[in-house]
Order: structure tokens, then C-alpha cells, then sequence
């Protein structure tokens, strides 16, 4: 198991580097949006608006957070399922979104895009929300305030832990780790 | 005659959906630590060390075990002899939900219209599950169920002529398509039987039995363990990235059906299984 450092945002070279199965620790900035903030954005550019934060090489991370208790930047944060994001996700990647943090699988549209743009999927362990919680060092709402737990939050993470799931080559782990282990 | 006064139901529903989202139940745990002895995977093993760091954390550090504090389904066995004084029922349900929701610190993931999606910000309603039962007592089952395996949950109405392979092929189709989306490893509900509505709240409602606890019906038992195995052949291991163990525990309930049906729903949760049970 290769484990690796990156420093996010990073260029498309670096995430195009990173191959399925990779154990990386990310230490930087990205940004929390799901289903209603996706619906929001993608309502943004139809109407030919902005984006509330320029996504070019960012990685968004699909997380609802549980509220802070006093003291803490954050509470308990693990990813949501990233399929119910795939029907927005071709177009951000197009527009130069760097990388994505999920769990679950993704649609084949999704990896085309991934391939097409050197982009890459990562997974965190889903329902680690109180260790995921730690690594996460500030937490400020930047945009779409009403939503709630699903608004778009920028993070400072520290050592971030993610597996590399879909890399830029189409490479996809969880069908390649997954018929090492079937029996049946 | 017994009266127990609606404020004593919802101070106690408030206590289990914070208790619930914070420590998971003596048998959750056993059968964790012997998943993390099992699993063949390094990758697996390495996300169940994680998982039991986890739990360390959120019980330590009071932060919710998962992001996703769920939808709080209860279930109430009421003893006919009991007389509830104070109010509504049902609003002392959900006043214990509201409070257990705003002072834990937990997630209000709970829209007020499937279509118009508004959230009503204190995770109320419940979903309410009451039997009348013999006694003069109440037993508060209080079981916040995340959203990311719920999807995963499937219904099939089988003939007859399926039988228990149709019933085997049902279990392990619903568990493969639920793969790394459902956060396994997961345990697994099952409801035989009855009709529709019936079997949907039986596989619910298996997913509360304790996980040391075996079926009542012997052939129930032998489906129990041999579905486990089965399951944990299918390679999908720890966070769907492979591994020889998918599943914690496959629980079954079964109730009498029509002779023309044979339906058989399949409640998937992750390995967050979350319940607390009190008896007022």
C-alpha cells in the first residue's frame, strides 16, 4: 500500500499522478458541497452566473457536517454517497474541478470526465465522522448559508485521510479490489 | 392500571438519540472486534483500525459516531394496561427527538415534503412505529437510521415457487448492489413473509435485535449463518474496497404470508447500527 502526502489545491499533474489503491494524506484547502449546493450550482451556470468559488484545480469533498459543539471548528464529518452527485459532476470537472472526495460508486460519465481532464476520485472511510472530525483544523460557511448543513464550507485539513478509488488512467478500485476477495 | 406521564417518554427519547449517535451498543462492538481479527484484506484491516478509533473518538470526544445522525425511527411496545397522561403521544415523541437533536449536537438531516425539500431544522418527524402489547409497561426502541444504506434497502415480491433460494438470491442481490455505497461492513435486515408493508418493518425492525441473539425458528438460524457467509464471500470487504468481511451480522424475521406470496425485504445498515432500548 503506497502512502503519500498532497498539498491541496494541486496541479492536474500531481492529482493525474495519483493511482487507484494509493493511501493519501491531504494538507490544505477544500471545500464542502452535496446535493443541494450541486443543484444550486449547476442552476448558477445555466443561468450563465458565477460559481461562489473559483473550483479550478479545488477538491470538493461531499460532506454534510454534524453542528460544532463549543470549542470545536467542526463536528462529525465523513463523506456522503457520491453517486447522487454524478449527474453534476461532468460539467465541474470540465470547468477544471480538480478532484473529488466521496464514497461509493461512480457513474461512467463520471469516469470519462475523470480520464478526460486528469482529475482523480478519492473515497474516505464513510461513517468515520468523529476521526475525520480531528483532521479538520477550520470550517467557515462561503456560501449558500440557508442550506444548512448542506451550505458550501471551505476547510483547512491537516493529514486528511483518503484512498485513491478512480485515478486518471479509468483505473477503479473498488471493481478491481473487490474480485480479488469474491469467492462466489 | 399503570399511567406514565408523556414527559417521561420524551425526556428518554431525548436521552437514546443522544446515547444512540455516540456509542454503539455492547453487541455492535464484539462483533467489530472480531471482524477486525477476521478480515484477510491489509487495506480492510487498516479501515476497521480506523472504524475502532472511530468509536473511541466520538464516545471520548462526545462528536457523533457518523455525520449522518440519521432519521429517528422509534418503535413503542405500549401494554394495554398502561394510561398515557400529559398530552399527545406523538408530540412527546417528537419533542424527545427535537431535544435529543438540538442539545446532542447532532445533524438535522430531515426535509418536511419529499418533493418541495425543506428541512425542518430539529430532525423532526419520527417515523413511529407502535403494538399494542400485553402489561402495563412500555418498551422505547430509538433506532436513527442513516441515509447512505437506506438507499441501498430493496423490496422483492417472490412467488411461491421461488422458495428459500429465491429468498438466498434476493439477500445477496440487494447486499452486491449495495456494495461501497451502503458503508460496509454492514448488517443486514431481513423481512419473510406477511405483506409488503409488513416485511419492510420486519427487516427494520431485525436490524434492533441484538446481534448474540439467534432466530427463535431453527431454519431461521441456519439461514442466519450461512446468508453471513455467503455475504462475506462476495469481496466487496471494509469501505467496498475488498475484503472477506462485507457483512457483521444477518438478522431475519419472519410472519405468517398469503399462498399466493412470498415477499422478502432486505434493510441494509452500515456498520453504524444504531439503537438504544428502554423499558418505562
Amino acid at each position: 500500500m503506497t502512502e503519500k502526502r498532497v498539498s491541496v489545491p494541486a496541479g492536474r499533474s500531481e492529482m493525474s499522478a495519483l493511482k487507484a489503491g494509493d493511501y493519501v494524506l491531504l494538507t490544505g484547502t477544500i471545500y464542502t458541497a452535496r446535493d443541494a449546493a450541486h443543484k444550486r450550482m449547476q442552476e448558477a451556470m445555466d443561468a450563465g452566473e458565477k460559481l461562489p468559488f473559483d473550483i479550478r484545480d479545488q477538491v470538493i469533498y461531499y460532506m454534510g457536517p454534524s453542528p460544532a459543539r463549543e470549542g470545536r471548528p467542526i463536528g462529525s464529518a465523513g463523506p456522503t454517497t457520491a453517486s447522487r452527485m454524478d449527474k453534476y459532476t461532468p460539467a465541474l470537472l470540465d470547468m477544471g474541478l480538480g478532484a473529488m472526495i466521496g464514497k461509493g460508486k461512480r457513474s461512467q460519465a463520471v469516469k470519462e470526465a475523470i480520464v478526460r481532464n486528469g482529475s482523480v476520485y478519492f473515497a474516505a472511510v464513510g461513517g468515520a465522522g468523529a476521526i475525520l472530525s480531528k483532521r479538520i483544523l477550520s470550517n467557515e460557511v462561503i456560501a449558500y448559508d440557508d442550506l444548512g448543513t448542506e451550505a458550501i464550507r471551505k476547510l483547512t485539513v491537516q493529514d486528511f485521510p483518503v484512498i485513491v478509488v478512480i485515478d486518471s488512467q479509468g483505473n477503479d478500485l473498488y471493481e478491481t479490489a473487490v474480485k480479488e476477495y469474491k469467492t462466489i | 392500571m399503570r399511567t406514565i406521564q408523556t414527559e417521561e417518554i420524551t425526556e428518554s427519547i431525548r436521552e437514546m438519540c443522544i446515547e444512540a449517535n455516540h456509542f454503539l451498543s455492547p453487541d455492535m462492538c464484539r462483533v467489530f472486534e472480531k471482524a477486525v481479527s477476521e478480515e484477510q484484506s491489509p487495506l480492510g484491516r487498516r479501515i476497521l483500525g480506523q472504524l475502532k478509533e472511530n468509536l473511541q473518538i466520538a464516545g471520548d470526544d462526545k462528536i457523533p459516531i457518523c455525520q449522518d445522525t440519521g432519521m429517528a425511527v422509534v418503535f413503542m411496545r405500549i401494554g394495554q394496561d398502561v394510561h398515557i397522561e400529559g398530552g399527545s403521544l406523538r408530540e412527546a415523541v417528537d419533542e424527545g427527538v427535537r431535544r435529543g437533536y438540538e442539545e446532542g449536537y447532532l445533524r438535522k438531516s430531515v426535509v418536511g415534503d419529499p418533493i418541495e425539500r425543506v428541512n425542518t431544522k430539529d430532525n423532526t418527524p419520527a417515523v413511529l412505529h407502535t403494538e399494542i402489547v400485553d402489561g402495563e409497561r412500555i418498551e422505547i426502541t430509538v433506532a436513527p437510521k442513516g441515509f447512505g444504506s437506506e438507499n441501498m434497502s430493496r423490496i422483492f415480491m417472490l412467488k411461491p415457487a421461488d422458495g428459500i433460494e429465491g429468498v438466498k438470491e434476493a439477500i445477496l442481490t440487494a447486499v452486491r448492489d449495495a456494495g461501497p455505497n451502503a458503508c460496509p461492513p454492514m448488517v443486514v435486515g431481513v423481512g419473510i413473509g406477511g405483506t409488503f408493508e409488513k416485511c419492510a418493518l420486519m427487516a427494520k425492525h431485525a436490524l434492533t435485535r441484538d446481534l448474540n441473539e439467534e432466530s427463535p425458528v431453527p431454519y431461521v438460524q441456519d439461514l442466519e449463518k450461512e446468508m453471513l457467509q455467503k455475504i462475506n464471500r462476495l469481496g466487496i470487504g471494509p469501505g467496498g474496497l475488498g475484503g472477506t468481511v462485507t457483512a457483521l451480522a444477518v438478522n431475519i424475521e419472519t410472519y405468517p404470508t398469503h399462498i399466493a406470496g412470498l415477499p422478502v425485504a432486505v434493510n441494509i445498515c452500515c456498520h453504524v447500527n444504531r439503537h438504544a432500548r428502554r423499558v418505562l
